[in-house]
């Protein structure tokens, strides 16, 4: 319990440092455009493939479960739409993006702790913990939610492709469907969960790298550390949103 | 000039550094050595802040270091270069980037300076032509001038050194030992150098100060090292078989 209070309270003091004033700004700037494509645009990838294929289980797992007259198969394309907009979308591409960006983030901010390299910023006077996690922390705030909406497209894609393909549903029913009884709240929902999980993912990460000792074995496992813990987060995360927003 | 008054420092109840006074004069190169383990670093690290003393007092001019907040110290940091053990270049940049890191963060330079800057601190170094070249593609000597070229990029008035010989060959060795005392000379800058490398202490050792199991042991020039009388020092400079068999032939 002493030890969960001691790494809490690092924590916050560490986020104290990293939201304090930048030396330069126009630094911060570049750096935090770096982080765009490093953090986000090569996320592209991943997030689409994951989709497609998930999109495609979810309507061919939705087909085969509700293989009945009484259902109208309009069903499985809002059966798609609302798990990937409510929990795939946002929940599980936040995982994922747990073990590929936070995995990331510990290893490059730990590699720079234990080759000297954080003090090395910090004897020419700049503040370290903002000059590494800031600029992170503002790309995945900014682009996850993007890789979001990305998701919920591709998924939905995914899903037509292999229902269609499959003959489990037609493609008016399955258009039909994904538009049928639509609530845009949902959206904003996801957003606002993506926004939490990228904080969560971004500065649990980053704290596990800063705050490294030792070596190369010690940056491995303050990685597998920092996706147990923001993995963990998200799925507490995501329970008291659910809650909070849709109760 | 750097002041050193009464220094403590422990690790879990382990003292590492025990009551360490040295001042360390402008325009000479500055050496602290010892054996591994003997506290250098920590020392060093200490003097820049890197670890707070437990007690004592560190003064760079009229300024006392230690009871200053971070914000006020960084003040103070733009006016040190240091030289990491690892050289802890930013592996993510180039070079030229790497060298031009202070300039764009403090200098208030345009473009055009900070490019005439940077590159006169590779010529400075001998690095002239590798700016666009990684830290994964230098050698190890390569690393380390590179580092002096960032370390020097703002004209510092001090400039520490964590055993900038380490890793290297003895040849590479005494032309960064050579880089670094001309450096200290040219700009008068006070330098302070962690090393266990005896050629480094006949070379380049203007002032030296021994330091064993975190305690000042011995003070004074690389001349007067080879006369000490005091024994932890003899056995650390006369550790080898050749030095022993100089020392006791009298050569």
């Amino acid at each position: 319990m002493l030890k969960f209070l001691h790494e809490f309270g690092n924590y916050w003091i560490l986020m104290g440092k990293v939201f304090s004033k930048p030396e330069n700004y126009s630094v911060y700037y570049r750096q935090t455009l770096r982080e765009f494509i490093s953090l986000g645009l090569y996320s592209i990838g991943i997030v689409v493939i994951i989709s497609v294929f998930m999109g495609a289980v979810i309507t061919l797992q939705t087909a085969y479960n509700t293989d009945n007259p009484i259902y109208p198969s309009y069903l499985i394309g809002l059966g798609c739409r609302d798990s990937i907009i409510l929990e795939f979308s946002s929940t599980v591409i936040a995982l994922i993006l747990a073990g590929k960006v936070g995995s990331n983030i510990t290893s490059e901010i730990g590699t720079m702790r234990v080759t000297e390299q954080i003090d090395a910023l910090e004897m020419m006077g700049v503040n370290s913990a903002s000059f590494l996690i800031l600029p992170k922390i503002t790309a995945t705030l900014l682009f996850n939610p993007f890789l979001t909406l990305i998701s919920i497209v591709v998924g939905i894609a995914g899903g037509w492709i292999a229902g269609v393909g499959a003959g489990v549903v037609t493609s008016s029913d399955f258009i039909y469907g994904i538009q049928y009884a639509f609530i845009p709240y949902y959206i904003l929902y996801s957003m606002i969960k993506t926004v939490f999980f990228a904080f969560i993912i971004t500065t649990v990460a980053a704290y596990h790298g800063y705050f490294v000792e030792g070596g190369s074995l010690e940056v491995g496992r303050a990685s597998t550390k920092a996706v147990v813990y923001s993995s963990i987060l998200i799925l507490l995360t995501n329970v008291i949103l659910t809650q909070l927003m849709l109760s | 000039m750097i002041r050193v008054k009464n220094i403590y420092k422990s690790f879990d109840g382990r003292n590492v550094l025990d009551d360490i006074s040295v001042t360390f004069e402008p325009g000479m190169t500055n050496l602290i050595i010892g054996s591994s383990g003997s506290g250098k670093t920590v020392l060093l690290k200490s003097i820049v802040g890197l670890h707070e003393a437990d007690s004592g007092e560190i003064w760079y001019e009229d300024t006392l270091f230690n009871t200053l907040n971070f914000h006020e110290r960084k003040e103070i940091r733009k006016q040190i270069g240091m030289l990491f053990q690892g050289s802890a270049l930013f592996d993510s940049l180039s070079v030229e980037d790497n060298v031009r890191f202070p300039l764009d963060m403090f200098s208030g330079l345009n473009t055009r300076e900070k490019k005439e800057r940077v590159n006169f601190c590779l010529e400075r170094v001998n690095l002239a032509g590798t700016n666009k070249l990684f830290p994964s593609e230098l050698s190890g000597g390569m690393k380390k001038r590179a580092a002096i070229a960032r370390a020097i990029a703002l004209n510092p008035r001090y400039l520490f050194c964590d055993e900038p010989n380490s890793g290297l060959d003895p040849i590479t060795a005494i032309l960064i030992d050579n880089l670094i005392k001309e450096i200290t000379e040219e700009y008068n800058i006070t330098t302070v150098v962690n090393t266990h490398d005896m050629n480094s202490v006949m070379e380049i050792g203007e002032k030296i100060v021994f330091i064993s199991e975190g305690q000042k042991c011995w003070e004074g020039n690389s001349k007067e090292i080879l006369n000490s009388d005091c024994k932890l020092l003899n056995d650390f400079v006369f550790a080898n078989a050749l030095a022993k068999q100089l020392k006791n032939t009298g050569v």
